[in-house]
């Protein structure tokens, strides 16, 4: 392995040195044990996490690994636990932390693969299948015609939901998540959510009932809330569980 | 061959129709609604038996009232009984739906806490607190409300004040004070969330006042209850040597 974590930079500008602790491991190599190994690097202004990592891996670590696509916060691929807080690498400034030191951990919850690495994918694409994530409606689509007008503030209320970019980071955030595997999340009821206030989905709180009425679902929710208080696209976590679990306590 | 929709159940996950069941749903609401219930029982029941702060005779006629006195002469104990009854019954069905959320399996714990520790998450931790105070009262809340279903005659300035000091009854209240405010107010707070009561145009603001009212309350109404604790304590003290005499009112004197 290469490792040249200790590795002396030069700093003409002074700039102070910060300390980023990773969480090293590889679930599929056998006999492979848990460890920590810190890398010391130069902050430079405005340094993102995904910029640190990507500067570990290019000048101290090539063996490191970590997932990134946008470097813009629309992926949802670097989601990881930043001093114990799960958020976007990209969206992370390393001068949010003062004493320079920054502990990264993969997503709890998720199948882990090595390192930050955790396959998200995966589990959202079952979830999507599992809350029926799609627009159910009889009506056959002309693509040729202009699709039926809906209020504004209805499409902009379901837009809100859609912005949702599958980070997975309201799971590693959720205590019913980390207890009991089953559970949808956050991001399975927004869903839930998306598609009840669409207009354009035909579905009737009956059939989302049958999707989401249990304790996988809505009413595995105990409102701790740290979906809502680590979504970083902040979405209103909140409110739309509530608008479901009223929905759905409220079917005779 | 079986019939019955829970055969069904068993087999496929749904009824006959293919539905569903509705019971999470109402398991999810009951839950909600008993402790709801339970939580203002609580928040009057502390100012009641606070009223011990205005005098032993305060206390007293709080007590008589409550027995029914102006109907019944001399009040009747009885009554206390039932309510205990009706209380405890509440108690012993929300503490059975409650507990369908705590961790049940050392994986389960291990997992809550090692990641609850990790996130430092405000709301995450006050559901251990939650947890803890409501194991806790399956206990303290238990002893209480057998002693005042089947004792309801020694509730009073003097006979509560011998239990309290006496008796050594006093840890055990000091620990379910402790549990059933924390309890109650985290709850309430937890049943706004939930719910959705008071999301208004700015639910994240009105989620931070609902902290913010919530903190206020847990301490108004703990400094309440140890300042009533205190003072049977402080009566209990003055009035070992004569453990067992009742109360009597000023104004039958």
């Amino acid at each position: 392995m290469i490792n040249k974590s200790q590795q002396v930079e030069e700093n003409p500008e002074g700039y102070r040195e910060i300390e980023i602790t990773i969480f090293r491991y590889n679930s599929g190599k056998k006999d492979d044990k848990p460890a920590y190994q810190t890398y010391k690097l130069i902050e430079t202004p405005g340094m993102t996490l995904y910029i640190a990592l990507i500067k570990i891996w290019s000048t101290m670590d090539h063996h490191l690994s970590f997932d990134f696509v946008c470097r813009a916060g629309i992926c949802g691929s670097c989601s990881m636990v930043v001093n114990g807080k799960p958020r976007l690498a990209c969206k992370t400034r390393t001068e949010e932390f003062p004493d320079g030191k920054i502990t990264l951990l993969p997503l709890p919850t998720f199948k882990h693969i090595k390192d930050l690495s955790v396959d998200t994918g995966n589990w959202m694409n079952d979830m999507s299948i599992k809350v029926e994530s799609w627009i159910h409606s009889k009506e056959e689509t002309d693509i040729a015609a202009i699709e039926k007008p809906i209020e504004p503030d209805v499409a902009q209320a379901v837009f809100e939901l859609d912005r949702c970019i599958e980070c997975g980071i309201c799971l590693a955030s959720c205590s019913t998540k980390i207890m009991h595997e089953d559970f949808v999340g956050a991001v399975g009821l927004n869903r839930s959510a998306r598609f009840a206030m669409d207009p354009h989905d035909d579905r009737t709180d009956d059939e989302f009932y049958e999707l989401i009425g249990d304790d996988n679902g809505v009413f595995g929710c105990m409102s701790l809330m740290g979906c809502e208080d680590h979504c970083p696209k902040e979405l209103p976590l909140q409110t739309k569980i509530a608008y479901m679990r009223r929905k759905m306590v409220s079917l005779k | 061959m079986p019939q019955n929709d829970n055969t069904v159940e068993l087999l496929t996950g749904k009824d006959r129709l293919g539905k569903k069941s509705r019971i999470p749903a109402w398991l999810d609401y009951l839950q909600s609604a008993t402790g709801l219930f339970l939580a203002l029982f609580i928040t009057f029941h502390i100012l009641f038996e606070s009223s011990i702060l205005f005098g032993k005779e305060a206390m007293y006629r709080l007590t008589k009232m409550f027995e029914g006195e102006p109907f019944i002469e001399g009040g009747e104990p009885l009554i206390i009984t039932a309510l205990a009854f009706i209380i405890f019954s509440m108690f012993i069905f929300h503490a059975f739906l409650a507990m369908r959320k705590f961790p049940s399996s050392y994986k389960e714990y291990q997992r809550y806490r090692a990641h609850s520790k990790l996130m430092h998450h405000q709301d995450t931790n006050l559901w251990f607190i939650q947890i803890t105070t409501g194991f806790a009262m399956f206990f303290l809340g238990s002893i209480h409300l057998y002693m005042m279903m089947t004792s309801p005659e020694n509730i009073g300035p003097f006979a509560s004040s011998d239990r309290i000091y006496s008796d050594w009854m006093w840890p055990m209240y000091l620990l379910l004070l402790i549990s059933v405010v924390l309890h109650a107010w985290v709850g309430v707070y937890r049943l706004i969330i939930k719910w959705g009561w008071f999301d208004g145009d700015n639910p994240r603001q009105n989620r931070k006042r609902a902290k913010t009212m919530i903190k206020g309350l847990v301490a108004i109404y703990l400094v309440l209850g140890l300042l009533s604790l205190a003072s049977y304590m402080k009566i209990g003290y003055d009035h070992q040597d004569k453990y067992g005499e009742r109360y009597v009112s000023e104004v039958k004197k």
